[in-house]
């Protein structure tokens, strides 16, 4: 187990290193950032270059990268071009975005998990027919949709909700968002579950637990239940990366300022230093999560052994 | 359906959690004006750090306009340059000023406002170690070459040719004649600066002190910032109400949804796509009044293509291919107005604005169109392509309405094309390069009302935004002459005898003046929006 773990820890280096070298030159291709700074007129060329040597910008693509990844060991991710060190912003938006990324995963276990096992333990009755088709319904929707359809009847025809999120966002205000958010993956996730669930129904130990007269409550929990999350665990360990670095929808549409808004406002102005960093991070979120689903699946699964 | 129950389930549970605060901002005060009340108002993240000197866009400047006060102040109904810190400026040659600065102001830590305030801010937005954007409006002030030089070292840290005299006066020597100059001295850039400022900057930017009617409660980065009103404020333009709350909205798609659920009070920028609703949504509480903003389609001048001796037939031509008429009212519902002169109404008739100085260059006639781009010699390569940055400003809609005027008038489907570019900063990047090939979008929003700012950065010879590098000796002498002359009256006329020039090159094509919008809650009144299309906060009334 501690071999598997530090063998992972060593693959995630190389993973790291290209992903942040991928996401510099593609930032970099875009043009000189320091043009878009001046409005609709030439930045004069003194401060422009005065500029651009502040921010590194005047060396070649190589070592720009190579200094900005020796800072970012030492914990400095540069500066944006408003004077905020990316560090700060980093400590407003993360924050934020973790809530809203905890409202979704819950919603996510707790409807989406609950209604793949009543699907899946009916399957072919009537409510597994209309749950498939009404998952069918939310995954062809996009979200930003949803999103703004939710925010127009909540929000201003019946005034249940406030439109926008204030500053703090606090998990009351992140419900609604946070379902949004998880709509599309709540849909896979019962879909998941489901079919797991009815795979597993029919297997040998199942059938045992049965025989041997175990209340119908625990074989499902104990027994059915705890085989048939493996994939749905896979897919929810994945989904925290993609729901953090994907919330950009959802936070424009409920004026969130979480990790999505950072990274749009980071591209629309060019600002290499915010997006590289808030990408970087988010990278090893991604890391870090696919690590501990695989390190889950000994846990559900004992067969599962790493060594 | 399951996707309805549970976000109604959602939605309950929302609601039981929000009820004490669902409809905070929703109710309309009681009563006549509540000098007290704050209102809340939509806002973006300021591009820059929030030095006078440093901010070039609206939403930094909208701060600096609640919390300075300069020399001068541009009365938010007509434009005009008004005394506000100035008790006068004197000058006999339009090149020597002297200002004296008035008794009894001062910023909102207790420092007075002295000459020196004004000389050290100004010394510290043009030198070149402060990297400030806006350093080039103190190009005229003698000295800039050294402290502002265009490569290498600065080789002076302050300006030559400003000098303090006592406490409350100072000189400035310009580098050539600029009669309009005492003008320009209400931008923010030419704002006076507390001696924090400059001990403790980092502080400063924290929370910027300035001595305007507002002082600057809470300010966080990127979400917030609350102003409230400052009771010891000198000046005669006292807030109205308790203070502004800005709220940072990353769509202004939210923040007018927010307006509607009564969450916000105040809009500054109604998308285009509520252009439609917007008066059944809120009736007479929208406003869409002339800024001086100015949109026009400019040419690369440095490609040989379009610098030939028929080519500005061909310009005129295009021009003349454009129904202004039929795009601003469709693509913007009226907010903007076909521009048939290169300036904006916001100067007046006084000012310099002049309706109708384009003559039938920019009136609609497909046939004349025709016939001008035949005679031209046609359209360079066969086809045009109109780039634009398709990131914000909606720009893709008209640039294709403006397409479609080209083709049908001229019976081409294929006579005009849009190209457009991901980024502002990309877009910039390629005209910076001068890599266009064809007319691309140039929006000129000015720094302050006067016809010079309409014309001089924009088509003097390698002047700032001259982006398509256009030259002509003609122009160029008659800005001269236009800027040395004392007399306002002459000076304009002079400054339209050079647009005239413009016309008849067909420089730029114009194609509209852009209005600024605003929506606000039944709560507030006495809203405005001032000729740079900020609302004029210090006179609202809430409640």
């Amino acid at each position: 187990m501690g071999r598997y773990v530090i063998r992972r820890l060593l693959q995630m280096i190389p993973v790291f290193i290209g992903a942040t070298l991928l996401i510099f030159l593609m930032v970099n291709v875009m043009g000189d950032p320091i043009a878009g700074l001046c409005g609709d007129r030439q930045c004069d060329p003194a401060t422009a270059a005065q500029l651009k040597k502040e921010f590194g910008l005047d060396k070649p693509v190589w070592q720009q990268y190579l200094t900005y990844m020796g800072n970012v060991f030492t914990g400095d991710f540069g500066t944006a071009f408003n004077g905020q060190p990316v560090t700060e912003l980093m400590a407003s938006a993360f924050p934020v975005t973790i809530r809203l990324t905890i409202v979704a995963i819950l919603f996510e276990i707790v409807i989406g998990i609950a209604l793949g096992v009543v699907t899946g333990l009916r399957r072919g009755r009537p409510v597994d027919t209309g749950v498939l088709l009404l998952t069918l319904v939310v995954i062809s929707v996009p979200t930003f949709v949803t999103g703004l359809l939710l925010q127009l009847l909540l929000g201003v025809q019946w005034g249940w909700i406030k439109p926008s999120v204030s500053t703090e966002a606090t998990f009351g205000e992140l419900i609604v968002p946070g379902l949004v958010l998880a709509s599309v993956s709540l849909a896979y996730v019962t879909r998941l579950t489901r079919t797991s669930i009815a795979e597993n129904k029919r297997s040998d130990y199942v059938r045992t637990a049965v025989a041997k007269g175990l209340p119908r409550r625990r074989v499902v929990t104990r027994h059915l239940l705890r085989n048939s999350l493996i994939p749905v665990v896979t897919f929810i360990g994945t989904d925290i990366g993609a729901l953090m670095g994907g919330a950009i929808v959802t936070e424009r549409i409920f004026n969130i300022h979480g990790v999505g808004f950072q990274l749009y406002q980071g591209i629309l102005r060019q600002n290499t230093q915010t997006v590289v960093g808030f990408v970087t991070v988010l990278v090893l979120v991604f890391l870090v999560a696919n690590l501990l689903v695989d390190l889950l699946y000994a846990v559900l699964d004992p067969r599962i052994r790493y060594a | 359906m399951r996707g309805a129950t549970h976000a109604r389930w959602a939605a309950l549970a929302a609601a039981a959690a929000l009820t004490a605060t669902a409809c905070g901002g929703g109710g309309s005060g009681s009563g006549s004006g509540d000098g007290g009340a704050v209102l809340s108002s939509s806002w973006g993240d300021p591009q820059n750090p929030l030095e006078p000197a440093n901010t070039n866009e609206v939403q930094g400047g909208k701060v600096l306009d609640m919390i300075f006060r300069s020399l001068k102040k541009y009365n938010p109904e007509t434009g005009a340059a008004e005394d506000m810190l100035a008790e006068k400026i004197d000058t006999t040659d339009s090149q020597n000023f002297t200002v004296t600065v008035k008794d009894g102001w001062t910023f909102s830590n207790g420092e007075k406002v002295t000459a020196k305030s004004f000389v050290d801010a100004w010394n510290y937005g043009a030198s070149l170690k402060n990297n400030q954007k806006n350093a080039y409006f103190f190009q005229y002030i003698d000295g800039y070459a050294q402290v502002h030089p265009d490569g290498g070292t600065q080789s002076a840290d302050t300006l030559s040719g400003l000098k303090v005299v006592n406490d409350k006066t100072f000189t400035v020597k310009l580098t050539q004649k600029f009669s309009t100059f005492p003008d320009t001295l209400g931008y923010p850039a030419f704002a006076p600066l507390p001696q924090a400022f400059f001990s403790d900057h980092a502080g400063w930017l924290k929370k910027p002190v300035g001595n305007g009617p507002y002082t600057i409660d809470s300010y966080t980065k990127g979400s917030q910032m609350a102003l409230k009103k400052w009771d010891g404020y000198p000046g005669d333009d006292k807030a109205q109400n308790g203070g502004v709350t800005l709220k940072v909205y990353t769509d202004n798609n939210t923040a007018y949804t927010d307006l509607l659920a009564g969450n916000l009070d105040l809009v500054d920028d109604v998308p285009a796509a509520q252009l439609k609703n917007v008066k059944a949504d809120l009736g007479d509480r929208y406003l869409n009044t002339p800024a001086g903003i100015i949109q026009t389609l400019a040419f690369p001048f440095y490609d040989p293509k379009w610098n030939t001796a028929g080519s500005a037939k061909v310009r005129t031509g295009l021009s003349r291919a454009i129904d202004r008429k039929q795009i601003t009212e469709t693509i913007f519902q009226n907010t903007r107005t076909p521009a048939s002169d290169w300036t904006s109404p916001v100067l007046g008739e006084e000012g310099g604005f002049k309706k109708g100085l384009c003559g039938d260059a920019c009136d609609y006639d497909p046939a004349a169109a025709k016939q001008l781009i035949k005679e031209g010699g046609g359209l360079p390569g066969g086809q045009v392509k109109i780039t634009y940055n398709a990131d914000t400003g909606s720009h893709k809609q008209w640039v294709d309405a403006v397409c479609n005027s080209i083709n049908n008038a001229l019976g081409n489907d294929k006579a005009c094309v849009g190209n457009p570019v991901g980024t502002f900063a990309d877009f910039r990047t390629q005209i910076g390069d001068r890599k266009m090939s064809g007319p691309f979008r140039a929006g000129w929003q000015m720094d302050y009302p006067l016809i010079q700012n309409f014309l001089q950065p924009l088509y003097y010879t390698n002047a700032s935004s001259n982006d398509g590098k256009w030259s002509n000796k003609q122009f160029d002498s008659l800005v001269n002459q236009a800027n040395t002359e004392t007399d306002t009256a002459k000076a304009v006329q002079l400054f339209q005898q050079a647009e005239g020039v413009v016309r008849d090159n067909m420089a730029a094509i114009p194609l509209w003046y852009q209005n600024g919008s605003a929506g606000y809650s039944e709560r507030l009144s006495g809203v405005k929006l001032n000729p740079f299309s900020v609302p004029v906060y210090n006179e609202i009334k809430v409640g």
